[in-house]
C-alpha cells in the first residue's frame, strides 16, 4: 500500500517535472535496483503461464497473449546470467515498447518486483564505467543517483534487439 | 437542396477506372484488322460513359479528351475505320493517360499536360489521317467539307432543335434542368412545340410529348451546348444550328439519333480543331517531380479505402446472420424455463451456435479475400509493352487466378510480381533470333502460376529463357568484394546473391531494368509480408521465381496434439493420416535415422520433442502416435504423445512483436486463451533434418546465449 502511495506521489511529481529531466520506473533484480524511461512501459502485470517457443535460448521464456498479440517474455535475470529464483507475489512483467530499426515491437521483462517511480534531470545520468570485457556496457544507458541509491538505467533497445532477438535473421542456410 | 457531388464524384472515377480496365482487356484481345464488334462496342461504351460522366461532373478535360478517343472508336465501330496496331497502341496509351486524369481528379491535383496534349493531337492527327478504307471514306470526306465547324470556336447565337423522345424523362433527365444550365451560358429562349402533342384520352402520364425550337444568345462553343445534352444524345432529335458566327464560316452539327457520334465527330477533322484543343500546353506545369511523387503517395493511402465484394459473398452472410438470430432465439427459450430433460435439446443449441459462428467468421474473412486476378490482370497489358519495346515475342500464360488471398496482401505484392515479370521479360526471355539460334520456340512462354499450399499461398513467375549464369553472378559478386575469391559456394547461395542491393548482371542497363535496385526491395518488400522468395533456373532452360506468402488473417484448420505439457497445431491439409506404431515397420539407419515402413514408402521418423527439445510424457514409439505429414513435397512421421480435438484457429504473427523460428509458421489463441503454436511442417522436416546433417551446428545454435 505504501509503495502504491509512494508511487503516487512521484507521478504527482513527474507531473510538474520540467522538460529536461526524464521519468525513470525503477525494478528491482537481484538486489540492484534497475530503471526504464517511464514513456516506454506499457503496462505492468502480474506473472502468467507463457508457452515457450522451442529452440529459442532460456532466458526467452515464451510467448503470450496480450489482447490478441503474441508478446515474447524475456526473463531478465536470465538474461544477465543471473541465478534464477522462483518466481513469488511481487514477480511482475513489465511490458516494454522497443524500437528497432524500422518498427516498434513489444516485449515484456520478468523482474523481481516494480520500486519506484524517479525524475531524473538530464544531467543527472553519468555514463558508465567502461568494465572492459568483464560486462558489456551496450545495454547500460548510464547511472543515476536517486538520494544514496545508485540506479542502473538500461537501454532497452539496444538490450532487447541483440542477440537471439534481433530483427534481423542470420542468413537462412537452406 | 444540399447533395454531396464528391460521393458521386468518388463513384463516378471508381467506375471509369473499372470501365478503363476493361477498355483495356478488350484492347488487348484485339488484333489489327480484326472485326470483333462486342469487343469495339465494349470499349465504345466504357470511353462513352467516361466522356459522359466527365462532363457531367465537371471533368471538362477527361470528357474533351475521351470524346476524340470516342470519336476515333465510332468510325471502327461502323467500319468507317480500319483497326491498325497503331490505333490499338495510341487508345492503350489514351486507357493510361485517361487513368491518370482520374487519378488526379481524385487527388485534386493536376494531371501531366503535356502528355495529355500529345496524345490527343496524335489522336487528331490519325482522326485527319486517311486512315478509313472502307466506301464510306468518301462520304465521311464530303461530310466533313460541309460542315468544317470548329466545335472550339465562339459563336455568338446558335439555333437549337431539341425534340425529346416520348420516354426519355424515364430515365431521369430533365428538360427544365438542362434549359436552366443553357441559361448559364448566355440569353436563352424557347418556344415549345405541341404539334405531337395527342388527345388527352392517348396521353402517357410519363411520356413527353413536346418538343423545343430555342435560341441561344451568348458567347459560347458547340462543344459547351452539346456538354448539356450529352446524356439526352440518344433520346432525342437534337439539331444545333450556329445562326451568326464569329470568324469561320456557318456550322451546323445535326445530331440525331441514328448518326449521333458520326457527324458531330467529324468536326475534329479539321486542322483548326487540333490546334485549339493542344491549347492547355500554354499552361506551366509547376514542380513536376513533386507532384507525381504526392500523387503517388495519395493514390497508395486511397487504395485501401474501400473493397468491392462480391454481391454473393454479401447474401451468405446476411443469411447466416439470419441463422444466427434463430438460434440466438431459441437458446434464448430454453433459458427462460429450463427443465433437465431439456438439457439435449440446449446440447444441440449450443452446437448449432458454434457451427453458425464459425460459418460466420469464414464468411467475414472471406469478404477480405480477393481472387488473385486483381493483380494479375495488369500483366498482359505490360507484357504487350515490353514485347514491344524489346522486340520479342512473348505469350502469357496464366494460371489459378481465382486462388484467393487477402486484399492488405495483395496490394503489397503487386510490386514485386511486376519487378520480378519485368526482370523475366528482360533478363530471362531472349530475342526471337537467339531463341530459334538455341533451337527454341520462335515465342517465350512466361507462365504465371498460384496456388494455396498450406498456410501459404504461392505464386510462381516462371520463364522459358535464358536461366540464371551462376557463374557469372559469381564472378561478379566477387568484382564487387560481396564473396571472397576463390569461395566455392552452394548454387543456392549464387542466387542469394541476386537479392543484394546494387547486384546486378546486366550487361546493359535498360530503363526496364538492370540497375540492381529491385531484386533487393522485393525481397524485403515480400519478407515484410512474412513471406520468402526462391529461385530456382536451369541455364539455357529458363527461371522460376517462387514467391510464398502467408495468408495473414486467415483462419486455418487445425489438428491440435500434445506432446507432454504442450499443444502444438499442425495444419490440416499437411496432414496424411495418423497412425500408431507398429514395432516391426521401424527401421533404423546407422542406429540413428529412424524410418517408417508405411506401405510401399519409407519415412523418416521426426520426434517432436527431440527437435523441440521438449520433455514428452514417453519416448517410446509404441506408446505415441504419428502423423503423417506433407511439407513441400517432402513426407515424414511426426510423433506426438496424444492427438487433441480438431478445430479452426486464427493465425497470430510471431513476427509482430518477436521474428519467424523454423518449424513455426505463427500462434493462435485457444478457447482459454493460452497460445499455442502453429508448426510450419516443412519447416520442422527442415529443423530435423538440419540436426541430422550436423549435428554440432544446432548444439552451437543452442548455446549461443545472451
Amino acid at each position: 500500500m505504501e509503495l502504491a502511495q509512494q508511487l503516487e506521489d512521484n507521478i504527482q511529481i513527474g507531473a510538474q517535472a520540467d522538460d529536461n529531466s526524464q521519468q525513470l520506473l525503477t525494478f528491482i533484480l537481484a538486489g540492484e535496483e534497475y530503471g526504464v524511461d517511464i514513456l516506454r512501459v506499457q503496462e505492468i502485470k502480474g506473472w502468467d503461464s507463457v508457452t515457450p517457443i522451442p529452440n529459442t535460448p532460456k532466458h526467452i521464456l515464451g510467448v503470450i497473449n496480450l489482447r490478441g498479440t503474441i508478446v515474447p517474455i524475456i526473463d531478465l535475470r536470465l538474461r544477465f546470467n543471473l541465478e534464477t529464483i522462483p518466481y513469488g507475489p511481487t514477480t511482475v512483467v513489465i511490458m516494454l515498447k522497443v524500437e528497432s530499426e524500422d518498427r516498434s515491437r513489444t516485449m515484456g521483462i520478468v523482474v523481481d518486483g516494480v520500486s519506484d517511480v524517479y525524475n531524473l534531470a538530464q544531467d543527472a545520468m553519468k555514463p558508465p564505467p567502461d568494465f572492459g570485457s568483464v560486462i558489456s556496457v551496450d545495454f547500460v544507458k548510464g547511472l543515476a543517483t536517486v538520494g544514496e541509491q545508485m540506479v542502473i538505467v538500461l537501454e532497452i533497445d539496444h538490450m532487447l534487439n541483440s542477440g537471439e532477438l534481433a530483427m534481423v535473421e542470420k542468413a537462412q542456410t537452406r | 437542396m444540399a447533395i454531396d457531388m464528391e460521393q458521386f464524384k468518388a463513384t463516378y472515377i471508381e467506375e471509369s477506372l473499372e470501365g478503363l480496365d476493361n477498355m483495356e482487356s478488350n484492347l488487348l484481345n484485339l488484333a489489327p484488322g480484326s472485326k470483333d464488334e462486342d469487343a469495339i462496342n465494349t470499349i465504345f461504351r466504357a470511353a462513352h460513359s467516361i466522356k459522359g460522366g466527365g462532363a457531367t461532373f465537371g471533368f471538362a478535360d477527361i470528357s474533351q479528351f475521351t470524346h476524340v478517343v470516342e470519336t476515333l472508336l465510332d468510325q471502327i465501330r461502323n467500319g468507317q475505320r480500319e483497326i491498325t496496331q497503331q490505333a490499338i497502341d495510341l487508345f492503350l496509351q489514351s486507357v493510361d493517360c485517361l487513368r491518370e486524369m482520374l487519378a488526379a481528379a481524385q487527388n485534386n491535383s493536376q494531371a501531366d499536360e503535356m502528355r495529355i496534349a500529345d496524345l490527343k493531337s496524335q489522336l487528331d492527327a490519325l482522326l485527319a489521317s486517311d486512315g478509313a478504307s472502307s466506301p464510306l471514306n468518301e462520304a465521311v470526306a464530303v461530310a466533313a467539307v460541309e460542315s468544317t465547324a470548329d466545335p472550339q470556336a465562339k459563336t455568338s447565337e446558335w439555333k437549337i432543335h431539341f425534340k425529346p423522345f416520348p420516354n426519355m424523362l424515364a430515365t431521369g433527365n430533365d428538360v427544365v434542368r438542362m434549359f436552366r444550365e443553357l441559361e448559364e451560358l448566355g440569353e436563352f429562349q424557347a418556344t415549345v412545340n405541341f404539334a405531337d402533342l395527342p388527345a388527352l384520352s392517348d396521353m402517357g402520364v410519363e411520356d413527353s410529348y413536346l418538343g423545343w425550337e430555342a435560341s441561344l444568345k451568348g458567347e459560347c462553343t458547340l462543344e459547351q451546348i452539346k456538354d448539356i445534352f450529352v446524356w439526352v444524345e440518344d433520346e432525342c432529335e437534337l439539331e444545333i444550328t450556329a445562326t451568326t458566327v464569329n470568324g469561320i464560316k456557318e456550322a451546323q452539327a445535326a445530331v440525331t439519333d441514328e448518326n449521333s457520334g458520326k457527324c458531330a465527330d467529324q468536326h475534329h477533322e479539321t486542322p483548326i480543331a487540333t490546334t485549339t484543343s493542344s491549347a492547355p500546353i500554354a499552361k506551366p506545369s509547376v514542380q513536376p517531380d513533386n507532384k507525381i511523387k504526392d500523387k503517388t503517395e495519395r493514390r497508395s493511402g486511397a487504395e485501401s479505402s474501400s473493397i468491392r465484394v462480391d454481391i454473393e459473398k454479401i447474401d451468405s452472410l446476411i443469411n447466416m446472420v439470419g441463422e444466427l438470430v434463430i438460434t440466438q432465439s431459441m437458446l434464448s427459450q430454453f433459458g427462460e424455463d429450463f427443465a433437465l430433460e431439456n438439457l439435449e435439446k440446449l446440447r444441440d443449441g449450443l452446437g448449432q451456435l458454434e457451427r453458425n459462428t464459425r460459418e460466420l467468421q469464414e464468411s467475414v474473412m472471406r469478404i477480405r479475400m480477393i481472387p488473385i486476378s486483381f493483380a494479375f490482370n495488369r500483366f498482359p497489358r505490360m507484357i504487350h509493352d515490353l514485347c514491344n519495346k524489346f522486340g520479342k515475342k512473348v505469350q502469357l500464360k496464366l494460371s489459378g487466378e481465382s486462388t484467393e488471398l487477402d486484399k492488405t496482401v495483395m496490394e503489397k505484392i503487386g510490386d514485386p510480381l511486376v519487378h520480378l515479370v519485368r526482370n523475366a521479360m528482360d533478363h530471362g526471355i531472349e530475342t526471337p533470333e537467339v531463341r530459334v539460334a538455341a533451337g527454341k520456340p520462335h515465342t517465350g512462354t512466361l507462365h504465371l502460376n498460384a496456388f494455396h499450399q498450406g498456410g501459404n499461398i504461392v505464386i510462381e513467375i516462371s520463364d522459358d529463357g535464358a536461366g540464371i549464369n551462376a557463374e557469372k553472378i559469381l564472378k561478379k559478386a566477387i568484382e564487387r568484394g560481396l564473396v571472397e575469391e576463390g569461395a566455392e559456394l552452394p548454387q543456392a547461395k549464387i542466387y542469394d546473391l541476386l537479392f543484394q542491393p546494387g547486384f546486378s548482371t546486366a550487361d546493359k542497363i535498360t530503363d526496364v531494368s538492370g540497375r540492381g535496385v529491385g531484386m533487393d526491395v522485393v525481397r524485403k518488400n515480400i519478407q515484410a509480408l512474412g513471406g520468402t522468395v526462391d529461385v530456382q533456373s536451369t541455364l539455357g532452360k529458363g527461371s522460376t521465381f517462387t514467391v510464398r506468402l502467408p495468408l495473414t488473417l486467415a483462419i486455418l484448420d487445425g489438428q491440435l496434439v500434445r506432446v507432454g505439457d504442450h499443444t502444438y497445431i499442425i495444419p490440416l491439409v499437411s496432414i496424411v493420416e495418423s497412425l500408431q506404431v507398429h514395432k516391426k515397420n521401424v527401421n533404423a539407419i546407422a542406429g540413428k535415422a529412424e524410418l517408417y515402413k508405411l506401405r510401399d514408402e519409407y519415412l523418416p521418423i521426426i520426434r517432436l520433442y527431440e527437435a523441440f527439445n521438449i520433455s514428452p510424457d514417453s519416448t517410446s514409439l509404441e506408446n505415441g502416435l504419428l502423423v503423417v505429414v506433407e511439407g513441400e513435397g517432402q513426407k515424414a512421421g511426426l510423433l506426438v504423445d496424444d492427438l487433441l480435438a480438431q478445430q479452426q484457429v486464427v493465425i497470430k504473427s510471431l513476427e509482430t512483436n518477436f521474428r519467424r523460428v523454423d518449424g513455426l509458421s505463427g500462434a493462435t489463441i485457444l478457447g482459454d486463451g493460452t497460445v499455442a503454436l502453429i508448426l510450419d511442417v516443412a519447416g520442422v522436416i527442415r529443423v530435423s533434418q538440419g540436426r541430422f546433417n550436423s549435428h554440432h551446428d544446432s548444439i552451437n545454435a543452442d548455446g549461443v546465449a545472451a
